[in-house]
C-alpha cells in the first residue's frame, strides 16, 4: 500500500533515511489504517483530504473533547469533532485541505496525556468522509423520570455527612462491603444471595427522621405516590458499577427511587429486546422508575472512571444521545445513591408475567433424556402450547412462502398432496388442481382449516393415518424442528416419506440455527427493528416462525451459556451428533441469534388478534396488559443437519437443498 | 370429511399396518356440498381411488348412483365423472364414526373433523 505522499515527501525532504522512530511512527500508522479498515470498516484514502480520522484519540481510549479539541485546533479551524462513544478514535473535519494536511503532518506521532495521565500517541489518516452511523432517536425507558435539582447542595451536604460509614456490621443497621462498593442497609436488610428482603425481619429504628422528613416532601410535591420503608445507600468510588438487574419484584413495590448524591453518573436501562438507554442521572437529582421501566428493564452501572456525556451546556440529564458530534468524557466522581423502596407485602400482579418471579409458573423444561422425556416435552411445550394460541398464531399466518408456493404450482394437475402440519392451512388452497389434505396436532387449529372449508384432520405427524404410498407429494412446513430428538425427527422424515408414492417429492422446511448466512440476515433478524415509539404492524411476509409479536424475555440466559456450543462446533458439521447437555433449556430471545440449538422460543399472546391493526410493541405507560407468554419448544437445525438427517431415510434421495429466509429446506423424492 | 379423503386415511394403530384400511365409517350427520364440476381433475382423481374402499364407505351412507368401477374412455364420459365428482368431492361427512378394521379402534368425527390421534399407549412400540 502506498504511504501517504504527504508524508513521503516530508520524509524526503528531512532525511534521506528515516529516523528510527519516524520509521516506527509510519508503521504504527498504517497499522492504524488497516486496524480501521479491518474491524471497524473506515476506509482511509492516501490523498489529503478535509477529514481525517485520528485513531487512538476517541472517548474509548480515554481522551476527552476538551482534551483533543485545542490540539487539533492549533492546526486550524476544526468544523467539526465527532466522537463516537466507546471508540477509540475520532473524525476531524477541518475547513480547509491545507488545515487538514497540517494536522496530518503535525499531529502524526504526537504524544497527548490522557486524563489518567497515560501517555497517547495519535496517528492519523484522511479519510473522505467524517461520517458515523447515527442511532434512531432515542425515548427513555416508560415509567422512567430524572427530576433535577430536587435537593439544595446544603441538604445534600448533611444527607452525606449523615451516612456513617465507620460503624461496624454488629450495629443496628446492617453494612456490607460489597466487592465493588460500600451498601448500607435501612428498614429491612436486602440479602444479596436472594435479592431478596426478610419481611418478618425489619431492622429496629426503621428509616431515620432525616429521610423520612425528604419522602414527606416528595409525596406532598407528587414526584413520588407511595412512601418507601427500605433504603439502601450505595457508595461507589470511580471505576466502581452494579450489574445490570431488575429489582426483583416479589420484594418491593412498583416505585422505586433512587437519589444522587456527591457526583453524577451514567445508568445504563436495557430493555429485553437488547435496547439500550444510557440515562445520565446528574448530581443531586432524583431517579423515579415505575411501571416497565421498574419491571422490564433491567439497569446497572458499567464500572469505569469515565462516562461518555454530552458536551453541550444545559443538557443535563435523560438519555446520553449518540449524536457523536457532542458527546465528550466526564470523569467520575464518588457518587452516594440513596435508594428507596417499599416492601412488598402481596403478589406481584405486574403486566410483565415472564419476567415476574411471583408470576412465572415453573421453570424452563430439561433437554429430554428419553423418548418418554421428549414425548413430555413436546406435549407441554408444542402441543399444548398451540393449541392455546392457535387464534393468534392463525391471525399472525397469513401469507404464504413465495418458494413453497412454487413449488405446489409446480406439481401436475390432479396430484394428491399431503400437509404434515398444516397449522392454519394456509397452503392447502394455494392451487385449485390439487386435491390436499392437512393434518395438525392441534385441533383448534384443524379447527380454523375447517372453516376455511379445507379437507383436515388431527393427527400427531409421527403416527399419520394416511395410506402408504398414496400420495403424490408432502409438506412438512416447520414441523420436524419441534421434535426433542434426533431419532424423533427422522421418524417423522420417515414417516413422510412413507405416504409418498415412488416417485413422489417432499418439502422439507426446518427453522435454521444461522439466521445469517451469507452475510445476510433473515427476515426474522431484521424484523428486530422495535424502536421504543415506533409501530410494528403485522406483517404477512414474516416467516412461519417469525413471530412479530412476540418480543422479549430474558430470563434463563444463564442456563444458555452452558450450552452455547462454539460456532465452529456447527461449521464443522459436528453438530448433528452432538448431545446438548443443559440442565436446563435456554429461553430464545426473539430476534435475536440462537445460541443453542435447543431453545424455548416465546410467543406473547394477544387478545383480539385483528389483523388490521397495527400492535403496539409497548403497551401504553402503566396499563394493564396481561399478555401471557407461552414457550414453544424447538430444535434449531444446523447447515447440513437436515441433509444428513435425509440421507439416513430408506428409499429416498434429496432432489434439492437450500436456505430460504432463516429455514434449512429440502426437496426429496421416494425412489 | 369427504370420500376422498376417507379413501386415503387408513388406521396407524400401532401393528396394524396395511390391515388398517379402509376404516369402517358411520355417519350420523352427512351434507352435500356443492363443488364445480372439474371433469379434467375428476378424471385424474379415478386411478388413485381403492374402488373397493369407496364402495363399501358409499353404501354405508345409502348412496345411490355410483359406479361400481372404472368404465372404459371414462376420461371423456361426462356422466360418469359426474356422478364421481359428485361422490368424491360433494359428499360431505359432518358428524360419525371411523373405525380400525383390525383393532377396532374408534376414531370420532366431529364437525367435519376425523380425531385420529392416539393415545401414547397405542403409539408406544
Amino acid at each position: 500500500m502506498a504511504a501517504p505522499s504527504i508524508a513521503m515527501d516530508n520524509n524526503h525532504q528531512s532525511n534521506y533515511k528515516l529516523k528510527k522512530t519516524e520509521k516506527k511512527f509510519l508503521r504504527k500508522q498504517i497499522k492504524a489504517r488497516h486496524t480501521l479498515l479491518r474491524h471497524e470498516g473506515i476506509e482511509t484514502v492516501s490523498y489529503a483530504t478535509q477529514s481525517l480520522v485520528v485513531a487512538n484519540g476517541g472517548l474509548g481510549n480515554g481522551v476527552s473533547r476538551n482534551q483533543l479539541l485545542p490540539v487539533l485546533e492549533k492546526c486550524g479551524r476544526v468544523d467539526a469533532l465527532l466522537m463516537p462513544p466507546n471508540k477509540p478514535y475520532s473524525f476531524a473535519r477541518y475547513k480547509t485541505t491545507e488545515e487538514s494536511k497540517s494536522a496530518y503532518v503535525t499531529l502524526n506521532g504526537k504524544e497527548i496525556v490522557d486524563d489518567l495521565g497515560q501517555k497517547i500517541i495519535l496517528y492519523l489518516n484522511f479519510v473522505e468522509k467524517a461520517q458515523w452511523k447515527e442511532l434512531g432517536p432515542q425515548v427513555l425507558p416508560p415509567g422512567l423520570m430524572v427530576i433535577e435539582e430536587i435537593i439544595s447542595s446544603e441538604d445534600e451536604k448533611v444527607l452525606l455527612e449523615s451516612v456513617d460509614w465507620t460503624e461496624d456490621t454488629d450495629d443496628q443497621n446492617s453494612q456490607k462491603s460489597l466487592k465493588h462498593r460500600r451498601v448500607k442497609h435501612f428498614g429491612y436488610e436486602f440479602h444479596y444471595e436472594n435479592n431478596n428482603v426478610d419481611k418478618d425481619k425489619p431492622l429496629p429504628g426503621g428509616l431515620p427522621d432525616i429521610y423520612v422528613s425528604i419522602l414527606d416532601k416528595w409525596l406532598k410535591e407528587g414526584y413520588i405516590k407511595h412512601k418507601p420503608n427500605q433504603l439502601t445507600i450505595n457508595q461507589y468510588e470511580p471505576g466502581h458499577g452494579i450489574p445490570a438487574h431488575v429489582d426483583t419484584h416479589s420484594a418491593f413495590e412498583d416505585e422505586i427511587i433512587s437519589l444522587s448524591l456527591g457526583s453524577e453518573i451514567v445508568m445504563d436501562f436495557k430493555h429485553p429486546d437488547g435496547v439500550t438507554v444510557p440515562v445520565m442521572l446528574p448530581r443531586r437529582s432524583l431517579l423515579v422508575m415505575t411501571g416497565e421501566s421498574r419491571y422490564l428493564w433491567t439497569h446497572g452501572i458499567t464500572p469505569r472512571k469515565f462516562d461518555t456525556v454530552q458536551a453541550s451546556e444545559g443538557h443535563k440529564s435523560g438519555i446520553v444521545t449518540s449524536d457523536v458530534g457532542d458527546l465528550t468524557l466526564s470523569k467520575r466522581g464518588v457518587r452516594t445513591s440513596f435508594t428507596f423502596r417499599r416492601v412488598r407485602r402481596t403478589p406481584c400482579n405486574c403486566s410483565y408475567p415472564w419476567v415476574c418471579d411471583n408470576q412465572r409458573k415453573e421453570r424452563p423444561p430439561s433437554f429430554p433424556e428419553s423418548d418418554k422425556e421428549a414425548c413430555q416435552l413436546e406435549q407441554e411445550y408444542v402441543h399444548r402450547v398451540y393449541e392455546e394460541i392457535a387464534g393468534h398464531f392463525s391471525s399472525t399466518r397469513h401469507s404464504p412462502w413465495p418458494h413453497i408456493v412454487a413449488f405446489l404450482k409446480a406439481l401436475p394437475s390432479g396430484s394428491i398432496v399431503a400437509d404434515i402440519g398444516c397449522g392454519n392451512g394456509k397452503y392447502l388452497g394455494i392451487n385449485e388442481e390439487l386435491f390436499m389434505i392437512g393434518c395438525d396436532r392441534s385441533q383448534n387449529l384443524v379447527d380454523i382449516c375447517r372453516e376455511r372449508r379445507f379437507q383436515t384432520f388431527v393427527c400427531d405427524a409421527l403416527a399419520v393415518p394416511v395410506r402408504s404410498g398414496s400420495c403424490d407429494a408432502c409438506l412438512s412446513i416447520a414441523v420436524i424442528h419441534h421434535f426433542a430428538t434426533a431419532e424423533r425427527r427422522v421418524a417423522a422424515l420417515q414417516e413422510l416419506v412413507r405416504l409418498l408414492r415412488p416417485g413422489g417429492k417432499a418439502l422439507i422446511y426446518v427453522w435454521a440455527m444461522e439466521q445469517e448466512y451469507k452475510k445476510q440476515k433473515s427476515k426474522y433478524l431484521r424484523g428486530n427493528k422495535i424502536g421504543q415509539g415506533k409501530k410494528v404492524e403485522i406483517n404477512s411476509d414474516t416467516p412461519a416462525q417469525g413471530l412479530l409479536v412476540e418480543q422479549m424475555l430474558d430470563i434463563g440466559h444463564e442456563n444458555s451459556v452452558d450450552s452455547v456450543p462454539s460456532i465452529n462446533d456447527f461449521q464443522e458439521g459436528g453438530c448433528h451428533s452432538r448431545k446438548v447437555i443443559t440442565a436446563k433449556l435456554p429461553i430464545h430471545t426473539n430476534r435475536t441469534s440462537f445460541y443453542s440449538q435447543d431453545v424455548l422460543v416465546p410467543w406473547h399472546l394477544r387478545g383480539n388478534p385483528d389483523k388490521d391493526k397495527p400492535v403496539e410493541p409497548f403497551g401504553p405507560v402503566g396499563s394493564h396488559d396481561p399478555r401471557p407468554v407461552f414457550h414453544r419448544y424447538y430444535h434449531v437445525f444446523c447447515e447440513g443437519e437436515l441433509e444428513t438427517a435425509c440421507q439416513t431415510l430408506s428409499d429416498v434421495t434429496i432432489l434439492q437443498s437450500y436456505y430460504d429466509q432463516g429455514n434449512w429446506c429440502v426437496i426429496l423424492q421416494k425412489v | 370429511m369427504k370420500l376422498l379423503t376417507h379413501n386415503l386415511l387408513s388406521s396407524h394403530v400401532r401393528g396394524v399396518g396395511p390391515r388398517g384400511f379402509p376404516l369402517r365409517l358411520q355417519a350420523t350427520e352427512v351434507r352435500v356440498c356443492p363443488v364445480e364440476f372439474n371433469p379434467h381433475f375428476v378424471a385424474r382423481m379415478i386411478p388413485k381411488v381403492e374402488w373397493a374402499a369407496l364402495l363399501e364407505a358409499a353404501d354405508t351412507l345409502h348412496l345411490v348412483e355410483v359406479p361400481p368401477g372404472p368404465v372404459q374412455g371414462y376420461e371423456r364420459d361426462e356422466e360418469f365423472l359426474r356422478k364421481m365428482h359428485h361422490v368424491l368431492l360433494e359428499v360431505d361427512v359432518l358428524e360419525g364414526t371411523l373405525q380400525c378394521p383390525q383393532s377396532g379402534r374408534l376414531f370420532p368425527i366431529s364437525r367435519g373433523i376425523p380425531n385420529m390421534l392416539l393415545t401414547d399407549e397405542e403409539t408406544e412400540s
